[in-house]
């Protein structure tokens, strides 16, 4: 008698699960990396940062002299700033903090034309970690290996434009032991320092916003792209800018139908974008652009083209399951790769996409929301913590060499 | 390049002697004397530096001071980054650059062999590599634009990608459309006439890109003819052809009576079959958006759409506006009116009034064509409602099929198929959104067209376009048909207006 009830509630116990079953099959699929499912994770009680309060000169002045810092893809650094200071893991008790944040923006000398010059930007770091230093004892308590900043710039702490430049100076020997917030990633590359967080560059969330089109509108491009493929301004004779993978995608699809991609500035690209399944982000000066957020944004498969490139939150999100990457010398090759993914693998890579968690990682939106990307920089400096014990310098000892480093960068700011 | 390289190097020197003159008496000759060729080797150590000294001004003359920089370092250094530039295995003409030419070759000629790797320059980058593995496997400079021979697309690729597409939409609308979708049917009245080819082509496409089941009733007034059969059977639409046993009268008031007949005996055909889905009166001369169909989806048993009239048809009969009717431009679509909660409280109609003198009264006058009060096309409903059964959940409000029509009274519109016209459900964003367009188009009743479309035998005679038979009223030739035209006549059409456009008959 006994028996006979333990088999009933069994099978009714499998009946009761299988609708469970199949309701979880949804169209977006959960976001897992090699850290782990931390996406959702919450930052707030799992670590503190103090914030330094440098003069205005460092921060404010330079966003008043020219509000196009605050729109521009840089424009990371500035509402990092804003969010620490309100946030709910912002300590006013610098003995108690984990982390140490610097306002401080390099990236914000715009020229006429509206690009940031770096040409000051060592110095004025430099600036800024000497005021730190000496206003408060926790700089040189470990020689800043507690403190972040956040270096937005094309190829990150080596403050430079142009690659060739940047690799000869090398990340900012002052930053050594610091951890660095930036947009580059490559790896094997001098300006990428081992745990450095790499984030996505700023997209404004409220204009994507604007353009979304319902879900429904059936996907009918198949790969697209606007953008430059010979920068003939500053590369006239090709072969530099995007070590020749952009003219290369040209040369090889310009003729190709399944390939919308030309240098129009179309006012629908928003539009368009959700109206296609793959979308191509190659490399141009620097490996990263904004493209990589827009394609997340808008369900596009993003399709990397960029040798050894470091996408962001890469310990966060499983970039290989979601983005398709092609290195450049097959890029002559390019539409039979697509056109040989598997329906499965596509359809699989859209329901990642879906997720709204992976959209949230990878915005800054203002005011700052549970998982976006102001949440995953935290989440990833949280993962670092606790600081290994080697950090923390003895009385007396002293690792940076505060003269090294190009003469021009030891003038001061 | 060799030839060029030595003259340059001749006007390298005397430029260098120049400036090895400004450092110092003793610097100038050694050096000008080490840049020419094939200069004497003296073995001294201030000589060497001279010598170095001169070999650096002539390689920053060739490539600029910032090149120079690059050959230093790369000879003396052991570190960090490769400086080479690769060559690429390109096969058309790409720019190629080597470590040991000075500078870039511009212009190479195509190299016409299949993909023969050019080995030397990648064994020259797999030794720079090798010097350290730390550093970027990425080289920086200059690279080659990678073409392939034959940059056109792939016709089995464009397949695949294709079918892609397909799967990804197919995905989409499982997700995001309609749960669930009902078969279509679609109920069209039609007879064989020139313009017919035109209509139904356009409406043969639209019906092929529904994404949902199509039932193509086709009732064809005068019997089943040749003309519409090929249409239907090119199609590749699901159809069912209907032979209506009248034909189709010339006036437009008559032909909307008979259009309205043959659509109640497409009903009548549902109902014999049980056919089911969602009915919908295509009319072969409407237009179409596919956010039609979508949108029909959820009707439950009866609704209603917002139908554009597109009553002008441009001719040179262009109504002139009043002044009134510019400051209120009269809208011209057709259907729900709603309150502020959403329901419907009403019908918007076509304002025909302006029009009631100057209406075209038969098929091919080209004037305005008048829609009827109610037009069929903006009705759509559940198949179940007019089946024999009273369905479980079938309304009281409809009235039984059978009991229209038996006593020979016209159907005007598809309301008269209810009792109540409450209970119809107010579609497309409560009819803000219009989705398809009433157009009637049509050619003169006597115009002829090759049967089939198809010219054969081929024209022997061609007749200049001042002598075809349609033409104004003053051509003698053309009496043969004002005869014939006589029948047509009507007392009222006897504005000035008309003159131009009315029948050979009719002239003054």
């Amino acid at each position: 008698m006994g028996k006979e009830i333990w088999v009933v509630a069994l099978l009714l116990s499998q009946a009761l699960l299988l609708p469970i079953a199949q309701a979880a099959e949804l169209h977006t699929e959960r976001i897992s990396g090699s850290a782990g499912d931390v996406l959702e994770d919450d930052p707030v009680g799992r670590l503190k940062v103090f914030v330094y309060n440098l003069p205005r000169k460092y921060n404010k002045k330079m966003v008043d002299k020219d509000s196009r810092c605050l729109t521009h893809m840089f424009a990371t650094e500035i509402f990092m700033h804003r969010f620490l200071l309100s946030s709910a893991v912002r300590t006013l008790d610098p003995e108690e903090a984990d982390w140490f944040y610097t306002p401080v923006y390099t990236t914000c000398d715009l020229t006429p034309g509206g690009h940031p010059l770096p040409f000051k930007s060592p110095r004025i770091m430099r600036s800024a970690i000497q005021y730190v230093a000496m206003n408060w004892p926790y700089w040189n308590r470990t020689d800043g290996a507690d403190h972040f900043f956040v270096t937005p710039h094309d190829f990150g702490a080596c403050f430079h434009y142009q690659e060739e430049t940047a690799i000869q100076r090398g990340i900012l020997h002052l930053l050594k032991r610091a951890t660095l917030v930036q947009t580059f990633g490559q790896r094997n590359h001098v300006c990428l320092k081992e745990g450095s967080i790499t984030v996505p560059p700023y997209a404004p969330p409220q204009k994507m916003q604007a353009h979304l089109v319902s879900p429904s509108t059936p996907r009918s491009i198949f790969v697209y792209f606007r953008g430059l493929f010979y920068d003939v301004n500053n590369d006239p004779e090709g072969g530099y800018y995007a070590r020749g993978a952009r003219a290369s995608v040209w040369e090889n699809f310009k003729s190709n139908p399944l390939f919308d991609i030309s240098t129009d500035h179309p006012p629908t690209y928003y539009e368009d974008m959700q109206r296609s399944v793959f979308c191509l982000c190659p490399l141009g000066w620097a490996p990263w652009s904004p493209r990589l957020v827009e394609a997340v944004v808008f369900g596009c498969i993003p399709v990397i083209i960029a040798d050894d490139i470091v996408l962001p939150f890469a310990d966060a999100i499983p970039w290989e399951e979601i983005a398709v990457f092609v290195a450049e010398k097959d890029v002559p090759s390019l539409d039979t790769i697509l056109t040989s993914i598997p329906a499965e693998v596509i359809l699989r890579k859209q329901r990642l996409l879906a997720n709204p968690s992976m959209k949230q990682a990878m915005l800054f939106p203002q005011p700052a929301q549970a998982g976006d990307a102001f949440h995953q920089i935290l989440n990833g400096l949280a993962r670092k913590l606790p600081h290994d014990r080697r950090v923390y310098l003895k009385p007396g000892e002293k690792v940076l060499n505060w003269t090294a480093g190009p003469i021009g960068d030891l003038k001061p700011w | 390049m060799f030839h060029s390289h030595g003259t340059r190097r001749s006007n390298a020197a005397a430029r260098s002697s120049a400036s090895g003159g400004l450092e110092g008496g003793g610097v100038g000759s050694p050096a000008a004397s080490s840049a020419s060729e094939g200069s004497s080797f003296r073995p001294s150590a201030s000589t060497f530096w001279l010598l170095l000294h001169g070999l650096c001004c002539l390689i920053s003359l060739f490539l600029g001071f910032r090149f120079s920089r690059l050959i230093f370092v790369l000879l003396f250094s052991n570190t960090i980054y490769t400086y080479t530039t690769t060559t690429t295995t390109t096969i058309t003409s790409t720019r190629t650059e080597t470590l040991t030419v000075s500078f870039p070759l511009t212009h190479t000629p195509p190299i016409e062999t299949a993909v023969k790797p050019n080995n030397s320059a990648i064994e020259l980058s797999d030794k720079m590599s090798n010097q350290g593995s730390s550093h970027s496997q990425v080289v920086v400079g200059r690279h080659g634009i990678r073409i392939r021979p034959w940059p056109h697309p792939d016709p089995t690729e464009v397949m695949r990608a294709h079918r892609i597409i397909e799967r990804v939409q197919q995905e989409q609308r499982k997700w995001y459309g309609v749960k669930s979708p009902r078969p279509l049917i679609v109920i069209t009245p039609t007879y064989a006439r020139t313009f017919q080819a035109l209509h139904l082509t356009g409406l043969i496409h639209c019906l092929r890109n529904v994404p949902y089941p199509v039932t193509w009733i086709v009732v064809e007034a005068g019997g089943v003819t040749n003309e519409t059969a090929s249409l239907l059977a090119r199609s590749r639409v699901q159809f069912l052809h209907i032979p209506f046993h009248e034909k189709m009268p010339v006036e437009w008031a008559e032909r909307h009576l008979t259009e309205n007949r043959m659509r109640l005996l497409g009903l009548r055909v549902i109902r014999e079959r049980n056919m089911d889905g969602i009915v919908l009166f295509a009319d072969d001369s409407n237009v179409h958006s596919l956010d039609l169909f979508d949108e029909i989806q959820k009707v439950q048993w009866m609704g209603s759409v917002s139908v554009g009239i597109l009553a002008h048809s441009g001719g040179p009969d262009r109504t002139l506006l009043t002044e009134d009717e510019k400051l209120n431009p009269p809208i011209p679509v057709q259907g729900p009116a709603c309150n502020s909660s959403g329901h419907l409280i009403g019908w918007h109609t076509f304002n025909s009034i302006p029009y009631s003198e100057k209406s075209a009264t038969f098929v091919g006058e080209s004037a305005t064509v008048l829609p009827g009060k109610m037009e069929w096309s903006g009705f759509v409903f559940n198949a179940r409602m007019i089946w024999k059964e009273a369905e479980e959940g079938r309304p009281e409000w409809v009235k039984d099929l059978d009991k229209i029509g038996e006593n020979g009274e016209e159907i005007e519109s598809p309301l008269a198929l209810v009792n109540d016209a409450s209970f119809v459900e107010p579609l497309g964003d409560c009819g803000k959104k219009v989705m398809l367009w009433w157009m009637r188009v049509e050619a003169r009743a006597d115009s002829k067209f090759p049967p089939g479309w198809i010219i054969d035998p081929p024209l022997e005679i061609v007749v200049s376009a001042k002598r075809t038979p349609w033409q104004e009223s003053d051509d003698l030739a053309g009496s043969k048909l004002e005869q014939d035209d006589r029948r047509f006549t009507r007392p009222k059409s006897r504005s000035s207006s008309k003159r131009k456009n009315t029948l050979p008959g009719q002239d003054n």
